[in-house]
C-alpha cells in the first residue's frame, strides 16, 4: 500500500516538474491521435454523408459494415497495418514500419469507421427533417450533405471527440506498427503497458492520470461546446 | 413581384386524372382541375383528404402513380418559379438572414444580390430587426415567417403553402396572413391548404374541396363558403365531423 502511496507521489512528481520523458511521450500521442483522427474526419464524414444521403444497393450491408467495424480489436487493426507496411507487405517500400506515420495510419483506420458510422446516424436523422425543405428549395445532393454537415456540425464535433477518445486511449494497434521505441514511437499507452512491465510504477501511473485526465478535459469540452451551441442556436 | 422582364408564365398548371397511391392504398384518384394565374386557390377538405400530398405533387415533390402534372410551356417541374411553405417550418442553423439567403443561393442568385434581397423579404414579413438572430431560437409564428420570407425572396410565380398557420396562435396567424395578402398583391398565385374556414373566407378566391383522396367540388370562395353543392362540402361546412 506505502509502495503505491509512494508511486502516486513520484507521479505527481514527474508532472509537475513536467520531466522531460514524460512530455516527449504526452507530445507524440497527441500528435499521433490528432492527425490520425483529422484524417479519419477527412475520410469518415463525406463517408457517413453518402452512406446517409444515399440510395443505392448494398446501403444496409453497409451500414451494418461500419457499425460493426466501430468495434475493431486495435491488435487486429495493428497486424494488418504491420502487414501492409512490413518489408514484403505491398507498402513495404516506403519504409514506413516502426515510425510515427504508420500508428497515424493504424489509428486512422480504427477511427474511421467510428467517425463515419456516428456521423451516419447523426446526418440520417437530420436528413429526415431537412429532406422536403431542401428537395423544395431545389438543392442537389452534395450541396444537401454539405448543408447538413454545417447545420449538424456541434453533433459532430462530438462525433470526433468520441474518435479521439478512441484513438489516443488505444494500445494494441500503435505498439504493433509503433514498436514502442524510445524517443521515436513511444506513446502513452504503450510507455505505461512498458514501465508496469518493467516496474517503474511511477512514470506508469503519472502517464496514466495524464490519460485519463486529457480524456476527461476532451469530453468535457465535447459537453460544453454541445450545451453552449444548442443554446445559442437552438 | 412579376416585373416586366419577369419571362412568360408557367401558369396555367393543369392536373390530368391524377392518382397517387402508396403500397396500395389510394391517397389520391381521378383529380383534373387547372390553376390560372390571379385568384388565391385554396383546397380544404377533413384530415386524409389528400391535401397536402395534392400540393406536393403540384409543387414537384412528389411524382404522380397515374396522370399528368403539367405547367404551360410543358415544364415538367419549374422549380425557381414556384416554391412551397411548409406547415412546419424548417430553419437552418445560421442566422435569419443567412435562411433566407439560403434560398437565393441554391435559385443561383450572386452574393450581392442575395444579401440584398434576403433583407428586402425579412422587412416585409416584419423580421428585419431579427435578421441576424440564429433562425432556430425565434418563436413558431417567427420561424414560419421567416420561412415565408425565404420563399418570398425568390419571387415565385406561384407559391404553395401547407397549412402555414396549422399550430400558430392568432397574432401569429394575423401576422401570417398579412404578408400573404401583400404577397397576392404583389401578383404571386398562392395555392393554400387550410382547416380554418375563417381563413379561406379571409383569404381564398377559389376553393378546391377534396374528400376521400376526390376532387368533390370547385367553386368561387363566396359561393362554396354560403352554398356548398355537394353533401360532403355542405356537412364539412356546416362543421360536422366527416371522414
Amino acid at each position: 500500500m506505502a509502495e503505491i502511496g509512494a508511486a502516486f507521489a513520484a507521479a505527481l512528481a514527474l508532472i509537475g516538474g513536467l520531466e522531460p520523458r514524460l512530455v516527449e511521450i504526452v507530445m507524440l500521442s497527441l500528435q499521433v491521435s490528432l492527425t490520425a483522427v483529422i484524417i479519419a474526419a477527412i475520410v469518415g464524414l463525406p463517408l457517413g454523408a453518402l452512406v446517409a444521403l444515399g440510395r443505392f444497393p448494398g446501403r444496409r450491408a453497409v451500414i451494418v459494415v461500419l457499425n460493426g467495424f466501430m468495434g475493431l480489436p486495435p491488435v487486429v487493426v495493428g497486424l494488418l497495418v504491420f502487414l501492409l507496411l512490413s518489408r514484403a507487405g505491398p507498402l513495404g517500400p516506403l519504409g514506413l514500419l516502426f515510425t510515427p506515420t504508420a500508428m497515424v495510419i493504424a489509428q486512422a483506420v480504427l477511427v474511421t469507421p467510428i467517425i463515419a458510422a456516428l456521423a451516419r446516424q447523426t446526418l440520417e436523422d437530420a436528413w429526415r427533417e431537412y429532406e422536403e425543405q431542401l428537395h423544395s428549395m431545389g438543392a442537389r445532393p452534395h450541396r444537401a450533405a454539405g448543408t447538413l454537415l454545417w447545420d449538424t456540425r456541434f453533433s459532430l464535433v462530438t462525433v470526433l471527440l468520441a474518435g479521439f477518445g478512441r484513438a489516443i486511449a488505444e494500445v494494441g494497434a500503435v505498439m504493433i506498427v509503433g514498436g514502442n521505441i524510445a524517443g521515436v514511437t513511444r506513446v502513452m499507452t504503450t510507455a505505461i503497458a512498458l514501465e508496469t512491465s518493467k516496474g517503474d510504477l511511477p512514470l506508469a501511473l503519472g502517464l496514466g492520470l495524464i490519460l485519463i485526465g486529457l480524456v476527461l478535459v476532451v469530453n468535457a469540452a465535447a459537453y460544453a461546446v454541445k450545451e453552449t451551441a444548442q443554446r445559442k442556436y437552438g | 413581384m412579376n416585373s416586366v422582364h419577369a419571362p412568360a408564365s408557367i401558369l396555367p398548371l393543369v392536373l390530368d386524372r391524377v392518382a397517387f397511391t402508396v403500397q396500395d392504398v389510394t391517397i389520391l384518384d381521378d383529380v383534373s382541375f387547372s390553376l390560372e394565374a390571379g385568384r388565391s386557390t385554396f383546397i380544404i377538405g377533413p384530415n386524409g383528404a389528400g391535401k397536402s400530398v395534392l400540393l406536393r405533387l403540384c409543387h414537384g415533390l412528389l411524382t404522380p402513380t397515374r396522370g399528368r402534372i403539367l405547367w404551360k410551356g410543358g415544364h415538367s417541374n419549374p422549380a425557381r418559379r414556384q416554391a412551397m411553405v411548409f406547415q412546419r417550418p424548417v430553419l437552418l442553423r445560421r442566422s435569419v438572414l443567412g435562411n433566407v439567403a439560403y434560398g437565393l443561393k441554391l435559385a443561383g442568385i450572386g452574393r450581392r444580390e442575395r444579401e440584398a434581397r434576403a433583407r428586402k423579404a425579412l422587412e416585409r414579413v416584419g423580421l428585419g430587426h431579427l435578421a441576424d438572430r440564429p433562425a432556430r431560437v425565434l418563436s413558431g409564428g417567427e420561424q414560419q415567417r421567416v420561412a415565408l420570407a425565404r420563399a418570398w425572396a425568390l419571387e415565385p410565380e406561384v407559391l404553395f403553402l401547407d397549412e402555414p398557420t396549422a399550430s400558430l396562435d392568432p397574432a401569429a396567424t394575423r401576422a401570417i396572413e398579412t404578408a400573404l395578402r401583400e404577397i397576392v398583391a404583389g401578383g404571386t398565385k398562392i395555392v393554400m391548404t387550410t382547416h380554418d374556414l375563417g381563413q379561406a373566407r379571409r383569404l381564398a378566391d377559389e376553393i378546391l374541396f377534396l374528400h376521400r383522396g376526390r376532387l368533390i367540388e370547385r367553386a368561387s370562395a363566396d359561393r362554396f363558403l354560403d352554398s356548398p353543392a355537394s353533401p360532403e362540402a355542405r356537412a364539412f361546412v356546416r362543421g360536422e365531423i366527416l371522414w
